[in-house]
């Protein structure tokens, strides 16, 4: 185990083991990692993960998590096809497999469930997998916390947790926005302050927002919601692309 | 890595947690060149050779991190101050 030098709290990196294996979509899997040592984490917060090849060569990315916290650690990977470590995860990781993590990381984007405000959750692709957390934390502890989710996936195939979304007693609003099933009744905009007119809560309610995708598609939902007349304080957003690879 | 892409504080909340000690995703920051005052989450960051982090209103670079042989270079000239929780 290999320790960073960090003044406060260390950052430590850890062994973590593969302890199960969820097929979400084609292109997106859920690993349960096992991690001695683990502190906890909040709905939000993510962790790196280091990979070492035979070489020594090493590779580091960012992953949310998508399980409650006191619920272990687990992450949910898309496979981006020119990446150095989601192929592996998503393809290749067995049980056992050990693997490095650091974490949790980030005190901003994260929601602790004793926030008085109705909560907006917007998600693009992936960045569903932080905003998760928050759903399975608000369906764990008992919450009566208005919640909703405005969801964008590119075709009803790629809706990660699709089934278990149905469960948690929130509101979930889809949008698929490249290919829709016959029949198909909901949205299939990009998310832009008109379906946000139709869909969130009024600014009157003064929600609070986490946003999590890919930067253009944080940057568009964000400034629907200013258009709505939300307060940027309002807006939590994390945005990828880094966290892929 | 891919060269020059835009995210967010988020993003190097591990590598800042490794330098700071502290989580600073949640830390406050002031612009060096505007003043604009924002948590470093927000703040915009570019990820290449090196990091890039922006302030979100005026663009100007307020802090740049160069890693390398072990050891790592911070460039602060850009911001006036940060507020650690």
């Amino acid at each position: 185990m290999v320790e960073t030098a960090a003044v406060g709290r260390r950052l430590t990196w850890l062994t973590a083991s593969v302890a199960g294996a969820v097929e979400e979509t084609p292109r997106v899997r859920t690993l349960d990692l096992d991690v001695p040592g683990w502190s906890g984490h909040r709905a939000g917060q993510h962790l790196d993960v280091r990979l070492t090849a035979e070489d020594g060569y090493q590779a580091q990315r960012s992953y949310s998590i998508g399980s409650a916290p006191n619920d272990g650690v687990a992450l949910t990977i898309e496979r981006l096809e020119d990446g150095e470590v989601s192929p592996y995860l998503v393809d290749e990781a067995r049980d056992g497999d050990q693997i490095e993590v650091r974490g949790p990381i980030g005190g901003y984007f994260v929601w602790d469930g004793d926030e008085p405000e109705p909560v907006l959750l917007v998600a693009g692709g992936s960045g569903v997998v932080p905003l998760m957390a928050m759903a399975r934390h608000r369906a764990r502890i008992g919450s009566s916390t208005p919640m909703q989710l405005v969801y964008s996936s590119r075709s009803w195939d790629d809706v990660i947790y699709r089934d278990e979304l149905e469960s948690l007693g929130l509101d979930v609003v889809h949008t698929l926005t490249r290919e829709q099933p016959p029949g198909w009744t909901g949205y299939s905009r990009r998310i832009d302050a008109e379906l946000l007119r139709d869909v969130a809560w009024p600014a009157s309610e003064s929600p609070r927002v986490y946003v999590c995708g890919s930067t253009r598609f944080v940057d568009a939902a964000a400034d629907g919601l200013l258009e709505l007349g939300y307060e940027a304080e309002w807006i939590r957003t994390e945005r990828f692309g880094a966290t892929g690879g | 890595m891919h060269h020059d892409l835009k995210l967010d504080g988020n993003a190097i909340g591990g590598l800042m947690l490794e330098l700071f000690g502290s989580d600073m995703t949640g830390a406050g920051s002031t612009c060096g060149g505007c003043g604009a005052h924002e948590e470093m989450a927000r703040l915009d960051v570019y990820t290449g050779a090196g990091i890039v982090v922006r302030c979100r209103h005026c663009e100007a670079i307020m802090i740049r991190i160069v890693q390398g042989r072990g050891r790592t270079w911070i460039d602060l000239s850009g911001t006036a101050t940060l507020e650690l929780g």
